[in-house]
């Protein structure tokens, strides 16, 4: 760190000594400051600020009674953490439900979403005719905003006029389910949210496929590899960067998932689809208990936070070791 | 042309075979080109399967579509795309959504020009610590800081008398900012892509660090520039939760307004699917117009 600034430094002082003729008119060491005034107000602005007032919030029994009158609601200290993380209370095991749902709702969206990327961008990873249109025909789910998406599911997945069941019944599956209560509301959700999200998957493995080096499956070709020992020798590990990255993106946008639940369900979802952001959501501006909803908001970053410092950590330990 | 390829490739394929001495290996590729076939009918499929869907719900009376589901519509009628303007006020929400959207993206933009500049060009102390907070920023649930942002919006109301609950102006400063981490981290990469000798050469000539950037490095980075656009327009245009609280019924956007179609007594289907297709289109061809540009810029960063 302080080796590659020291260098970094004397760049610029060569550099500095070569280009004489320079307008002082603004400080050389101000320019990167100015640069990064504007993103800096709005960061603290819209970011920053509220979440330290959300901290603040998750301290106070704001609840119904004080809604009016908010800057009265009392100081209760960690008693909104402690109702939390009451898994024997009633707010604490439906919190603790929310979570387990939404762990398993993400990981079979995240899984589901990079299979179904990994092998359309392996079946377009070549040339022939049409691939251009193909490529942009799977885009298509992801270009759309995700509330229409959510929208026209909800639609195909309606019991007795929806596509889905339609289909189901083309193909002889007696009695079709009601796909929008109980535990289908789950595969409802996961459903939804995959035909959505693995495009975005597709988009970037396709874009790490076509920068691997043709001839390392050339030289392993020749050596008489099978397609799948060179996928588990050369693809996977030549996209480990580009696989670090989509799934810690794609991990957090499922775990904070709200439109999905909330267009299909709206205020009062089935409990098999109650994701977490949908129930601080209610638990805050349905039940107007917003000191407990901010305690849940902060104990989801904290989580999130955690989760993805260790992966951070320990890829990039990984990392190190093979360079 | 395309059969002489085809068959160029077949011969390669043979040929490669024959160096190997593998008997099995031309069978092999038959198997994988069966496999490709068969995969890219499923991905057709359903991929295809719930626009089929929007498109034919879009052009049935709504009585053929409350009733069973058919794929090939009896009655075709395009008055769901007419209806659809005066069922809810869309034409004012997609004016809203386009002046919100809009704004967003060019104030995005700009300033991610100038931190993504800073970041690349300079190396500043707080730089490492300006950068991860921006970028965690990313993973902050949006609930956290949903109420906070009323409560301030309401504050500034109240003591300084700007508007903010309700305006455009409230909504543009939030999504503006909502892609700001990631438009500064691909913008960043982008500029870190271009060679430094440009700027020497530039400084050489006397042009200002502000000069340097306008003339010489935006010009250049135009490709990433369009990505960030993209990726900036589609997440304010996209939202959701924060635009259910912070609009009143003259700013409301597409993403509320459409739950209109939805009343206590009757959902319109057909109407819902028309303006999706109407509110879909101009993003839609946007996006599949520019992207390559989003695929360059999006993994930029990841792919190095």
């Amino acid at each position: 760190m302080s080796a590659s600034r020291a260098t970094v430094q004397t760049e610029r002082a060569v550099r500095q000594t070569e280009r004489q003729p320079r307008r002082p008119r603004v400080s050389k060491r101000a320019i990167p400051y100015l640069y990064i005034t504007p993103a800096v107000i709005f960061e603290l602005f819209i970011h920053i600020l509220p979440m330290l007032i959300g901290i603040a919030i998750s301290l106070l029994g704001l609840t119904l009674f004080y809604i009016h009158y908010w800057t009265q609601a009392p100081f209760v200290g960690l008693q909104n953490y402690g109702i939390a993380l009451n898994f024997g209370g009633a707010a604490g095991s439906a919190l603790f439900h929310s979570f387990l749902i939404t762990v398993a709702y993400t990981i079979l969206v995240v899984g589901l979403s990079w299979v179904l990327g990994m092998t359309a961008a392996l079946l377009l990873n070549g040339d022939f005719r049409g691939r251009g249109w193909f490529r942009t025909l799977f885009l298509i789910p992801y270009a759309l905003p995700a509330y229409i998406v959510v929208i026209t599911w909800s639609f195909m997945l309606q019991k007795d006029n929806g596509a889905i069941n339609a289909l189901l019944s083309a193909l002889h599956v007696s009695n079709p389910p009601f796909w929008l209560v109980g535990t289908n509301a789950f595969w409802s959700m996961v459903m939804t949210a995959t035909w959505r999200s693995w495009p975005f998957a597709f988009l970037f493995l396709l874009a790490g496929l076509q920068s691997i080096p043709s001839d390392m499956y050339e030289a392993a070709s020749l050596e008489g590899a099978s397609k799948w020992r060179q996928f588990l020798a050369i693809t996977l590990p030549s996209l480990k960067p580009v696989n670090v990255v989509l799934l810690l993106v794609t991990f957090l946008w499922t775990f904070n998932d709200f439109n999905t639940p909330f267009v299909l369900f709206g205020q009062a979802p089935p409990p098999s689809a109650d994701l977490l952001s949908l129930h601080i959501y209610v638990s805050s501006f349905v039940n107007w208990n917003f000191g407990l909803g901010s305690a849940m908001s902060v104990l989801l970053l904290i989580f999130l936070f955690i989760v993805s410092l260790v992966y951070l950590r320990i890829f990039q330990a990984g990392g190190a070791s093979n360079e | 042309m395309s059969e002489y390829q085809v068959s160029q490739a077949k011969s390669q394929v043979i040929a490669r075979s024959r160096v190997n001495r593998q008997a099995g290996r031309l069978r092999e590729s038959q198997v994988y080109a069966v496999l490709r076939v068969v995969g890219l009918i499923f991905f057709t499929f359903i991929t295809l399967f719930p626009l089929y869907t929007i498109v034919t719900t879009a052009i049935k009376p709504l009585q053929d579509v409350q009733s069973t589901f058919h794929w090939i519509p009896s009655r075709i009628t395009f008055a769901p795309f007419g209806d659809i303007w005066q069922t809810v006020p869309l034409a004012r929400y997609f004016l809203n959504s386009i002046i919100i959207s809009g704004a967003a993206t060019l104030i995005s933009v700009a300033i991610a020009i100038l931190a993504g500049y800073a970041l690349s060009r300079y190396r500043f102390t707080g730089r490492r610590v300006f950068s991860l907070v921006v970028l965690s920023t990313q993973m902050f649930p949006g609930i956290l800081f949903l109420l906070p942002l009323f409560i301030i919006f309401i504050n500034i109301q109240q003591t300084i008398g700007v508007q903010l609950y309700g305006s455009y102006l409230g909504l543009i400063i939030t999504y503006l900012t909502f892609s700001l981490p990631v438009a500064i981290w691909m913008l960043s990469g982008y500029f870190d892509s271009l060679p430094l000798g440009l700027e020497e050469a530039a400084s050489i000539d006397g042009a200002s660090s502000l000069g340097t950037l306008m003339r010489i490095i935006i010009p250049l980075s135009l490709p990433g520039i369009i990505a960030v656009a993209i990726y900036s327009f589609m997440t304010a245009w996209n939202e959701l939760l924060f635009a259910s609280i912070l609009t009143s019924a003259a700013t409301r956007t597409l993403s509320v307004g459409l739950q209109g179609y939805a009343t206590q007594s009757n959902v319109y289907w057909n109407q819902l699917m028309a303006a999706s297709i109407v509110v879909s289109i101009p993003i839609v061809i946007a996006f599949l117009a520019l992207q390559k540009y989003m695929v360059q810029g999006l993994t930029s960063g990841a792919v190095k």
